[in-house]
């Protein structure tokens, strides 16, 4: 089995352009009529909903922002009433505030249907052993993952993240078949099963289903060669749906956005003009059938490109260049989306002036660690070890309870952290992508 | 009777303590007594100098996170049992000592010894009723 729907994934370009833009100009309409924020934003503009009737007419379309959806948490976003959402998943926002999303009865069918494509890309069937290693819950991997795994009639093993000696026993005496974490799990997997002594032979493993985290064409091939299997890269993101927005081939030359439920731009992030197809810029995503949540012109913040030209999988549906970077300051750390910001507003409780301070991140061992540096001020000062050391501890676990990814926390002397035109560098990132 | 304690932040990082010194010095700094808590990580100098609120700013000035509370210091007899009144005399008031450090005088035959206690006026009222020598910040300042 090659493709999970060929009709909607081999489409001719023509047919696809007529698909999205009755899907588009309904989708507006839903919008206007149901979301206020948006609304004022299309008034401001001075758009209505008549006035987009092609394809072309999106980008007359305000963006939606991260923050619109943090401005009117938690539902203020949504089109739906509650009564109507089934399904209610959230991200980590940057000041205490999360992102929460919606999913209608139909939603979840359209997630189904966008993962089954994602894991048939990556060689599974109905025969299959799926591992979900994502983390099950308010986060969207596992729950994406299982509802792909269960449509295409796999079997499903649920388990979730951590526990890395268990994972590898029920891999190994499942007889599991596709794997689907972050990359980087997938390495710290291989890492320990060499330490079990479990081979690669050993498994029945032959693809993993890998995203949520930037990685590099180096880790798939480390990847591929220790657990002996074909790597692909999955992207997706809450507010978009989650994971399924858009998968590699087993080409690997590119992830196809799932086109008919999810239109792809790239923009200039400063001019916000649309860029050509080769042009790297700005993801911007439009979705055309969601009910929940449905975002229009929704910055991502990743930085990719779009390649129209058919794939030698079949495949006419666009595909986006694995994502190569970020606009903004934002950090995935062990998959988790963390951003500088939310450190500070944890320092802020901790005295009148939040300290300088100074992420970390590094990959130790195909594990991910954050330290954070935190420069040491009259507030947290004392000249008793305890009470110092005191400090450190509550610090460190309000970032641990603000981000959800364990951290260290060093304190150093004042000026310790470097300053360029008066302004702290925020960031070290050690990691090779 | 309270002594001014100056404390310093610092990094466990060579260079560190000597700067501190250098920069004492410079602003004509006489240190009386000095001790230094270490975990792996940090360390904390402490420091009892002729004038602290000098010493105090140069510090600061130069990017140290410093700050300065009271403490006690008493001469002790440098003799068995010099101590043991002293700290029997705080025990009996169910007085706790936060840390303690003792250096050496000038004066003959007499232990100095520094105690951080969270209310030092009546440490130092228990102190001398049991007779320990309890010594003034102008005398510990001229050390």
């Amino acid at each position: 089995m090659q493709y999970w729907n060929p009709s909607c994934e081999c489409m001719s370009r023509e047919e696809m352009e007529k698909l999205q833009t009755e899907r588009l100009i309904e989708t507006v309409k839903r919008i206007y009529h149901n979301v206020p924020a948006y609304r004022e934003k299309m008034q401001k503009k001075g758009i209505e909903p008549g006035d987009i009737k092609t394809l072309d007419d999106l980008k007359k379309l305000p963006f939606t922002y991260k923050d619109d959806l943090r401005d009117t948490y938690p539902y203020g976003m949504f089109a739906a009433p509650l009564s109507e959402i089934v399904r209610i998943h959230a991200s980590s926002g940057t000041t205490g505030k999360q992102t929460v999303v919606g999913y209608t009865r139909k939603d979840i069918d359209t997630w189904s249907e966008v993962t089954a494509r994602t894991l048939v890309s990556a060689g599974a069937d109905k025969h299959s052993l799926i591992q979900v290693a994502y983390g099950y819950g308010l986060f969207t991997g596992g729950l994406g993952i299982h509802y792909g795994a269960e449509r295409i009639g796999a079997s499903v093993i649920p388990i979730s993240g951590g526990n890395t000696k268990r994972q590898i026993q029920i891999m190994k005496d499942f007889g599991t078949t596709i794997l689907a974490c972050t990359p980087s799990y997938a390495l710290y997997m291989a890492e320990e099963m060499e330490e079990l002594g479990i081979k690669k032979e050993d498994l029945k493993l032959k693809a993993g289903v890998f995203g949520a985290e930037q990685w590099s064409e180096n880790m798939r091939k480390e990847i591929e060669e220790r657990l002996g299997i074909m790597a692909i890269d999955i992207y997706g993101l809450s507010e978009i749906i989650g994971p399924g927005v858009s998968t590699e081939c087993c080409c690997k030359c590119g992830l196809h956005v799932q086109e008919d439920h999810f239109i792809p731009e790239i923009i200039d992030p400063v001019t916000e003009e649309v860029l050509p197809p080769g042009s790297k810029g700005e993801l911007v995503f439009s979705t055309i059938t969601k009910e929940g949540i449905p975002l229009l012109r929704y910055r991502t913040r990743d930085i990719s490109s779009l390649n129209y030209e058919k794939c030698e999988c079949g495949r006419t549906t666009v595909r986006m260049s694995k994502v190569s970077g970020r606009t903004d300051d934002m950090l995935t750390i062990r998959g988790v989306n963390v951003f500088p910001s939310q450190i500070e507003s944890v320092l802020l409780e901790f005295g009148d002036t939040a300290p300088h301070y100074l992420l970390i991140v590094d990959r130790i061992d195909n594990l991910d660690v954050l330290e954070i540096w935190v420069e040491m001020n009259q507030q947290l000062f004392s000249d008793q070890v305890k009470k110092i050391e005191d400090s450190e501890k509550k610090i460190r676990k309000a970032i641990e309870e603000t981000l959800g990814i364990s951290a260290t926390v060093k304190l150093v002397e004042p000026k310790t952290i470097e300053r360029s035109e008066g302004k702290a560098k925020r960031v070290i990132d050690k990691r090779k992508f | 009777m309270l002594v001014k304690q100056i404390s310093v932040f610092l990094e466990n990082k060579s260079g560190r303590l000597a700067e501190v010194t250098q920069i004492l010095a410079e602003s004509n700094i006489d240190i009386s007594a000095l001790s230094i808590a270490d975990t792996t990580d940090f360390g904390i100098l402490r420091l009892i100098v002729n004038d602290p609120e000098t010493a105090e700013k140069a510090l600061k000035d130069n990017g140290f996170t410093v700050s300065c509370c009271d403490v006690i210091a008493v001469s002790v007899p440098d003799e068995p049992g010099g101590l043991a009144k002293a700290l029997k005399a705080l025990e009996a008031e169910s007085i706790g000592i936060e840390y303690m450090y003792a250096f050496v005088g000038k004066a003959e035959n007499e232990a100095l010894v520094i105690f951080r206690i969270d209310n030092p006026e009546k440490a130092v009222e228990m102190l001398e009723k049991a007779g320990v020598k309890v010594l003034s910040s102008d005398t510990v300042y001229k050390l």
